[in-house]
């Protein structure tokens, strides 16, 4: 049990997973980042994608966006839309697409939110799959 | 003395205003137990929310430079007050308890020369601040159609708060709500959230990180900080519907009560002078039989 670490997911509403973790993957702003116990404290952004909690299982969780502390071995993840993927609507993931589709093509974003945008169509069409 | 109908109609609505109060009580119990619960999942979030941006604020070395809505402008000129309060009233001192707050702080910054901006949410609080201090007043919300606060009406507060920020409207912004501590106890608050408000005492118990930043410091802090009004302003909302509830429950729970008091005291009198006119009436056949 040495190696592992303390993971939370806490959004508005409520506090949706607090558990023990032996390695995390999120999607940081900058890229996908794995963490490990012992990691340095860390503050970082989320952009859309999966955040893959690896105990004796796997969990998943789909983000749109969030705010990642690291420090003394525990994690905090706040964001107001996580989505565990085992209970996640096919029609709502549809659903999300289209927006974000829309959104995409919609001349008046910025590029920041094109890339923004561009990651969260990536992940919910992988999640189709 | 009052007759008898005169009486037996008052009591007849004493008691009609006893159900409904009971009625009240019930709904708001009802009612209480999820705003409670929303109110206390809420918590983590914010003070989570508020713990990273101290530590944020910690390992700024150079405050000229810092986003201003987490330092202030460094003057002390104008202040925005926003009254948080409830959109219905019949909830015990819950809504004057805010206003007379706010009205004790608004006291101190006019006297003290400073500028004064008002936003209220809710339309009770409205009510009780228009007549005084009405014309300070620069925006108002009401949240009357909806049924459960979410972080979307939050963040249409937050954002008026952070573009009130932006034109340079104000230098410090305070929140007005009441805490929810349990049923029965609710505190009044005032809250400053911008500059972000470092708690002293909680800095020395609390060992500094040198963090790792991804992306950089200041863009971090650029998009945590509005999001932070608005998450604070969210739990105040939070708060305050728990606390209304509460209020409004052992207010209901007493005037349902009083009003059972009150019945049983008219009762007595009733009763009592029923039978004081049959004493009266077998008084005037006797004396009138003896008389004979």
């Amino acid at each position: 049990m040495s190696d592992k670490f303390t993971v939370e997911i806490i959004t508005p509403d409520q506090s949706i997973l607090k558990s023990e973790a032996s390695e995390v993957t999120i999607p940081s702003y900058e890229g996908q980042m794995g963490i490990l116990k012992d990691h340095i404290p860390l503050i970082t952004f989320l952009r859309p994608g999966l955040i893959l909690i690896k105990n004796q299982d796997e969990n998943k969780f789909y983000v749109e966006e969030g705010t990642v502390e690291f420090s003394n071995n525990n994690l905090l993840i706040l964001t107001s839309t996580a989505k565990d993927l085992k209970n996640f609507d096919k029609s709502l993931i549809n659903n999300l697409l289209e927006q974000a589709e829309k959104k995409l093509q919609d001349n008046n974003s910025t590029d920041k939110e094109k890339y923004i945008i561009s990651y969260q169509i990536d992940t919910l069409k992988e999640i189709n799959r | 003395m009052p007759s008898l109908d005169d009486l037996k109609k008052r009591i007849k609505s004493v008691k009609s205003t006893q159900k409904i109060t009971k009625a009240m009580k019930m709904v708001a119990a009802a009612k209480l137990r999820k705003a409670q619960e929303s109110a206390e999942k809420g918590r983590p979030y914010s003070q989570k929310m508020q713990n990273i941006i101290l530590n944020l604020t910690k390992s700024i070395n150079d405050p000229q430079n810092a986003p201003k809505l987490l330092v202030g402008t460094g003057e002390d000129k104008k202040y925005l007050c926003v009254v948080l309060t409830a959109d219905r009233g019949l909830c015990g001192g819950f809504n004057s308890n805010i206003c007379k707050l706010a009205k004790n702080n608004f006291k101190n910054i006019l006297s003290e020369g400073k500028d004064l901006k008002i936003i209220t949410v809710g339309s009770k609080g409205l009510d009780q601040i228009k007549r005084e201090y009405g014309k300070y007043v620069v925006k108002k919300f009401s949240f009357k159609e909806k049924k459960q606060i979410t972080f979307e009406e939050a963040n249409i507060v937050g954002n008026e708060i952070i573009s009130l920020f932006k034109q340079n409207e104000f230098d410090k912004c305070i929140l007005f709500f009441n805490n929810f501590k349990n049923v029965i106890t609710q505190i009044p608050q005032a809250q400053q959230i911008i500059p972000t408000e470092v708690n002293k005492s909680n800095e020395s118990e609390k060992e500094t990180f040198s963090y790792e930043f991804e992306p950089e410091e200041e863009e971090i802090l650029e998009d945590l900080l509005p999001k932070n009004i608005s998450t604070q302003v969210f739990r105040a909302l939070l708060e305050n519907a728990a606390s209304e509830q509460g209020s409004r429950m052992t207010a209901m729970d007493n005037a349902t009560r009083n009003a059972g008091d009150l019945v049983d005291k008219l009762t007595i009198n009733y009763n009592r002078s029923r039978q004081a006119s049959i004493t009266k009436e077998l008084i005037e056949i006797i004396s009138g039989a003896e008389s004979l």
